[in-house]
C-alpha cells in the first residue's frame, strides 16, 4: 500500500544518477549560475520529462522534473488552472530547485506552498518521496519544503505533484506614474501585484470582472495622481538581480526615491531589525540597488546589481551543513553549487 | 508553591535554580496530568514539569535536560489528537502556556510575533479590531496555541482557501535539542538558504522548541456568504463537494456532517440544522463582494443540480455564527451520543470521498461500531469518529481494527495517513504503509540533523527501526476522550 513505485522513467534517472562521481541535473539553464557553478568534472544529467497526470478537479499535477515549465502551463491552461511557478522558460525541476517566486505572487501563491510531492534520486541513486499526493497532508516531515530552493544538493528532483488554482476571470494591468504604492496596496483586498520602480506603479487586479473594477475605483480613489491610472498589457521589465527585503524596507527605497515624500511623507518608518542573530535583511543605502522595481507588500526587489550575500549565524550555518551532511554526505550532488552563496553551507 | 523542600533529584533542583520552585512540577498529580493530551492513548510517563517565560529559560532546561541525559518534551495546550505531546519515557516536559504574549503586530509587514504559548483564538481577536486575523482555525482554536500549530502544521476549516499552518508562519525562533538558539525562515520576501522553517514546521516537536513565532497576518474579507446544503445521503454531498471545485470555485471552506452527528449538534446548540437530512454541507465564500455573491449562487445551483433538499443562506453574521457554532461544537456534542470515540483523520481525492465514506460505514457497522462524520470535505479530510463506550469489554480491540481499515481503505484510495493531526505514537506504527524504507530513513535524516542526540520528544512520528523511535512503546488503551 506505499505510494506507487516509481516507474521506470525514474528509476532509469536513479540509475543514470548513481551512487558515485560528482553529479547534476541541467534543465534549461534559465538559472544556471544561482549558487554558483558546479565543479569541473561533475557529470551533467537531464531529469526526465513529461506530464505524468492533470486531475483538474483535485486541483493537481503530477509532472517530471524535466519537463518545460511552459509546456506545463499551456496543459493546465487548457482547463483554467495555472501554478505558482513563475512563466520564464526553464524546466519545472529548475523552477523548483530554484525556488523564486512569481513576481505576481500574491495572486499566484508561493512556490514552495504549491508543492505537494517531491520524487527524487538521492546522493546514492536511489528514488525518495517526500510529501502525498494529496491536497492536504501532515504525514511525516516536510521533504517537499526543504527540497523547494535546495538547488539540488540535497537530492536531484525527478518528479512532483503540484497544487493548481483556477485562472481567474479577469486579468487586468495598471500603471500611473507618481502613485504613493503603499497606498494602493493598502487600499487593495488582494492585488496580485503592486510594482513600482521609483517612478511608476504598476498594479495587477484579478477576479471577477465587477470586483476587478471596484478594485480599481478604490485605487483611483486612494492614490490620487495628477495624470490617473491607465491600463495597460503587462507589468514592467524586471531587472535580472533578486534582493530579499521586508516589505517595509521598501518604505525607505520610496523615501528616498528622487521627488520623494522624504521622512515626512512616509506613512511610519522601517521596522526593527531582525533579532536572534537571524538573517533580516538589509538595504543599506538604497542607492546601492540601482535600477529597480520593487514588489510591494512582498519585499522582493528586482535590481540592475546583484544583492550582497548573507551569511547564515553561525548556529544556523552548523544545522544546514548538518542537512547537507546528512542529505549527501560525500557532497556529489551539486559540488560547488551552494544555497549559501557565502560558502558556509558545506558539508562537513 | 513556596515553602517546598528542594527536590532530592538532581535534575530537578538544577531547574528549580534557573526556573525558581514555583515553575517546576515534580509532584504525582501534575505528572500524572500530563502524562496524557486530547487522545485516546495512554501510557505516557512525565519526568519534571516546567514553565518557562522566555526563549533563555527555554535554552536553560534543554541544556539542564542534555546535561542530565534527560529528553525534552514541548507541549502547549494538549489538544493534540494523534499523542504528540505524549511524554515516552519520563522526559523533561516544556509546557509554553505561560509564554502567551503577542510581541508585535507589524501592518507594514503584515506580521505578528507572537510566542508560542499563545492560544490561536486569542491572536485573531486581537487582530480583529486592526482588520486582520489568523488564517489557521482548528475547531479547537478556543485552547490551542500557536506553538501547538506550529508543530503539527494544523489546519482548520478555513484551510481550503487560504491554506494550512505553513503558509502563515514566516519565521521562528528555535532552541535546538542541544540548546543552540536558531532563527529559521525571515520576514523578509524569500529568505537565503535551506527552507528549515518549512523543514521544521509540522515537526511535532521532534525537532527543538518554537519559542517565538513570526506569523501572517489575513486581511479579513470584505464580503463573506454562508450556505447550508441539506442533502438525502452523505454520497450526495461528497459529490457536490468535488464539483464545486471542478467548476473551478475554491470556497474558503466546505464542511460536511452525516445526519447522526446533525442531530446531536442541533440537539446542542440549536442552529436550526435540518435534523432529517442524510447529510448537510456547510460552505463559506468570502472576498471581494461581487464575486463573493455570484460563487455562493453558483454553488447553490450545483448543490440544487447534485439533489439538494434545501439550500439555506444566513442572512447576518449573527446567523453565520450560529451555522459556525454547530460545526465547532460537533465534538462536543457527540458526548450526548456516547461516553468515549476515537476521532481519525485521513485525507482522500475529493473524487474518492463517496466511495470512501460508504467503505467507512461499512467497516463501522462489520465491526459492530457506531460513527459519525463531521469532516473537512473540501479538501478531502476525513475525519470519522468511531464513538464507543470503554467499559464495554473488548470494545477497543475493535476500535482500533476498525480504524486501521479505515486507514488502510483511504491510502488505497490514493490518500494519505493525517491531513492536521500528524503522526505523534497514533500513526507511527502504520508510517510504512505509505511510505518505503528508503522514503522514512530520509525522513530520519532530517530529523538527525536537528536532533543529533535524540533528545527532541522521543519516540514520536517515525517507526521502530528508525532512531528515536525506540524509547518504549505505548500500551493502547483508552483513557476516556480528551473532554
Ligand atoms: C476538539 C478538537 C478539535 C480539533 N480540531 C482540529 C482541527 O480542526 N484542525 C487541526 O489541525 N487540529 C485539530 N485538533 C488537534 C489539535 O488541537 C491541534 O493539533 C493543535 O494544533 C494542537 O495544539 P496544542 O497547543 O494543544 O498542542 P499540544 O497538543 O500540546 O502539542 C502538539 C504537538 O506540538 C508539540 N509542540 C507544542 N508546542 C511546541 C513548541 N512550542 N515547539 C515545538 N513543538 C511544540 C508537542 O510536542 C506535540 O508534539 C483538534 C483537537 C481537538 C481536541
Amino acid at each position: 500500500m506505499t505510494a506507487p513505485a516509481p516507474d521506470g522513467a525514474l528509476v532509469r534517472f536513479a540509475r543514470e544518477v548513481g551512487a558515485t562521481g560528482p553529479v547534476a541535473v541541467e534543465g534549461g539553464r534559465t538559472r544556471w549560475d544561482t549558487g554558483g557553478d558546479p565543479a569541473a568534472g561533475t557529470r551533467l544529467l537531464r531529469a526526465p520529462a513529461g506530464i505524468v497526470e492533470h486531475r483538474p478537479e483535485e486541483m493537481t499535477v503530477r509532472v517530471r522534473a524535466g519537463t518545460a515549465v511552459d509546456e506545463l502551463h499551456d496543459e493546465l491552461a487548457a482547463t483554467g488552472q495555472r501554478t505558482a511557478l513563475p512563466r520564464r522558460g526553464g524546466t519545472v525541476g529548475g523552477a523548483l530547485a530554484v525556488g523564486e517566486n512569481d513576481v505576481c505572487v500574491l495572486g499566484r501563491g508561493r512556490v514552495r506552498d504549491a508543492v505537494l510531492q517531491v520524487r527524487y534520486v538521492s546522493a546514492d541513486g536511489v528514488v525518495v518521496t517526500g510529501g502525498g499526493p494529496t491536497v492536504k497532508n501532515v504525514t511525516g516531515y516536510d521533504l517537499p519544503r526543504l527540497l523547494v530552493g535546495s538547488l539540488g544538493t540535497l537530492g536531484l528532483l525527478a518528479e512532483a505533484i503540484l497544487r493548481t488554482n483556477p485562472v481567474p476571470a479577469v486579468s487586468r494591468w495598471f500603471r500611473a506614474e507618481g502613485a504613493v504604492p503603499f497606498k494602493a496596496f493598502d487600499a487593495l483586498f488582494r492585488p496580485s501585484a503592486v510594482l513600482w520602480n521609483g517612478c511608476t506603479t504598476w498594479v495587477e487586479l484579478e477576479g471577477h470582472a465587477a470586483d476587478v473594477e471596484a478594485e480599481r475605483r478604490a485605487l483611483v480613489a486612494a492614490t490620487a495622481v495628477a495624470g490617473g491610472w491607465s491600463e495597460c498589457d503587462a507589468g514592467p521589465v524586471l531587472p535580472p538581480y533578486r534582493w530579499s527585503l521586508r516589505p517595509s524596507e521598501l518604505r525607505r527605497l520610496h523615501e528616498a526615491a528622487p521627488g520623494g515624500p522624504g521622512a515626512a511623507g512616509g506613512a511610519g518608518g522601517p521596522g526593527e531589525a531582525g533579532e536572534a542573530g537571524g538573517h533580516g535583511a538589509s538595504i543599506g543605502e538604497p542607492s546601492g540597488l540601482g535600477e529597480l522595481v520593487a514588489s510591494i507588500g512582498v519585499g522582493t526587489v528586482f535590481s540592475s546589481r546583484p544583492a550582497p550575500p548573507r551569511p547564515p549565524s553561525p548556529a544556523l550555518a552548523a544545522l544546514a551543513a548538518r542537512v547537507k551532511h546528512e542529505f549527501d554526505p560525500g557532497g556529489r550532488l551539486n559540488p560547488g553549487r551552494s544555497v549559501d552563496p557565502a560558502g558556509s553551507v558545506s558539508p562537513r | 508553591m513556596r515553602g517546598r523542600p528542594v527536590s532530592a533529584d538532581p535534575l530537578v533542583a538544577a531547574l528549580c535554580a534557573v526556573l525558581g520552585r514555583d515553575r517546576v512540577r515534580d509532584d504525582a498529580a501534575e505528572r500524572a496530568l500530563l502524562a496524557h493530551d486530547a487522545s485516546v492513548f495512554a501510557g505516557g510517563a512525565a519526568g519534571p514539569v516546567c514553565f518557562p517565560t522566555s526563549t533563555e529559560e527555554v535554552r536553560a532546561v534543554v541544556r539542564i535536560a542534555a546535561s542530565h541525559g534527560s529528553a525534552v518534551v514541548p507541549r502547549g495546550a494538549g489538544t493534540g489528537l494523534a499523542g504528540g505531546a505524549i511524554p515516552l519515557g519520563r522526559p523533561v516536559v516544556v509546557v509554553t502556556t505561560k509564554m502567551n504574549r503577542i510581541l508585535e503586530v507589524d501592518r507594514d509587514d503584515r506580521i505578528a510575533w507572537v510566542e508560542p504559548g499563545v492560544v490561536n483564538l486569542d491572536l485573531t481577536k486581537h487582530l480583529r479590531p486592526l482588520g486582520f486575523h489568523f488564517a489557521p482555525d482548528p475547531s479547537s482554536q478556543q485552547a490551542c496555541t500557536i506553538g501547538g500549530n506550529v508543530a503539527n502544521n494544523s489546519g482548520g476549516p478555513h484551510c481550503l482557501a487560504y491554506g494550512v499552518t505553513s503558509q502563515h508562519v514566516l519565521a521562528l525562533d528555535v532552541v535546538l535539542p542541544d540548546g543552540e538558539v536558531v532563527r529559521l525562515g525571515g520576514l523578509d520576501a524569500e529568505p537565503p538558504g535551506y527552507d528549515l522553517r518549512g523543514a521544521f514546521i509540522g515537526g511535532e516537536g521532534t525537532l527543538g522548541i518554537a519559542t517565538r513565532i513570526a506569523v501572517r497576518i489575513t486581511k479579513n474579507p470584505p464580503a463573506v456568504r454562508t450556505l447550508l446544503l441539506a442533502f438525502d445521503s452523505i454520497e450526495e454531498a461528497a459529490t457536490v463537494v468535488g464539483r464545486v471545485v471542478a467548476a473551478g470555485i475554491v470556497p474558503a471552506a466546505m464542511e460536511v456532517m452525516d445526519r447522526g452527528i446533525t442531530v446531536a449538534v442541533e440537539n446542542f446548540v440549536h442552529a436550526g440544522y435540518p435534523v432529517d437530512a442524510g447529510a448537510v454541507l456547510l460552505v463559506e465564500v468570502d472576498g471581494p463582494e461581487a464575486g463573493t455573491a455570484l460563487d455562493a449562487e453558483r454553488i447553490a445551483e450545483i448543490g440544487r443540480a447534485g439533489g439538494a433538499t434545501s439550500v439555506r443562506t444566513a442572512a447576518g453574521e449573527e446567523e453565520r455564527a450560529l451555522l459556525w457554532r454547530g460545526r465547532k461544537t460537533a465534538f462536543g456534542a457527540v458526548a450526548q451520543i456516547a461516553p468515549s470515540y476515537y476521532l481519525h483523520d485521513t485525507v482522500v481525492p475529493r473524487a474518492a470521498l463517496p466511495q470512501v465514506l460508504r467503505a467507512v460505514y461499512e467497516i463501522a457497522e462489520r465491526h459492530g461500531l457506531m460513527v459519525v462524520n463531521v469532516f473537512h470535505a473540501g479538501d478531502g479530510n476525513l475525519h470519522p469518529l468511531l464513538l464507543f463506550d470503554p467499559r464495554e469489554p473488548g470494545t477497543l480491540a475493535r476500535v482500533h481494527a476498525a480504524g486501521r481499515e479505515i486507514v488502510e481503505v483511504s491510502l488505497a484510495a490514493g490518500g494519505v495517513l493525517s491531513g492536521e493531526h500528524g503522526v505523534g505514537v497514533e500513526k507511527r506504527d502504520y508510517m510504512p504503509l505509505q511510505f518505503s524504507d528508503v522514503d522514512l530513513d530520509h525522513q530520519n535524516r532530517l530529523r538527525r540533523a536537528f536532533d543529533p542526540a535524540c533528545r527532541a520528544n522521543p519516540g514520536k512520528v517515525l517507526p521502530s527501526g528508525h532512531s528515536c523511535a525506540d524509547i518504549q512503546s505505548l500500551e493502547r488503551l483508552p483513557a476516556g476522550v480528551w473532554a
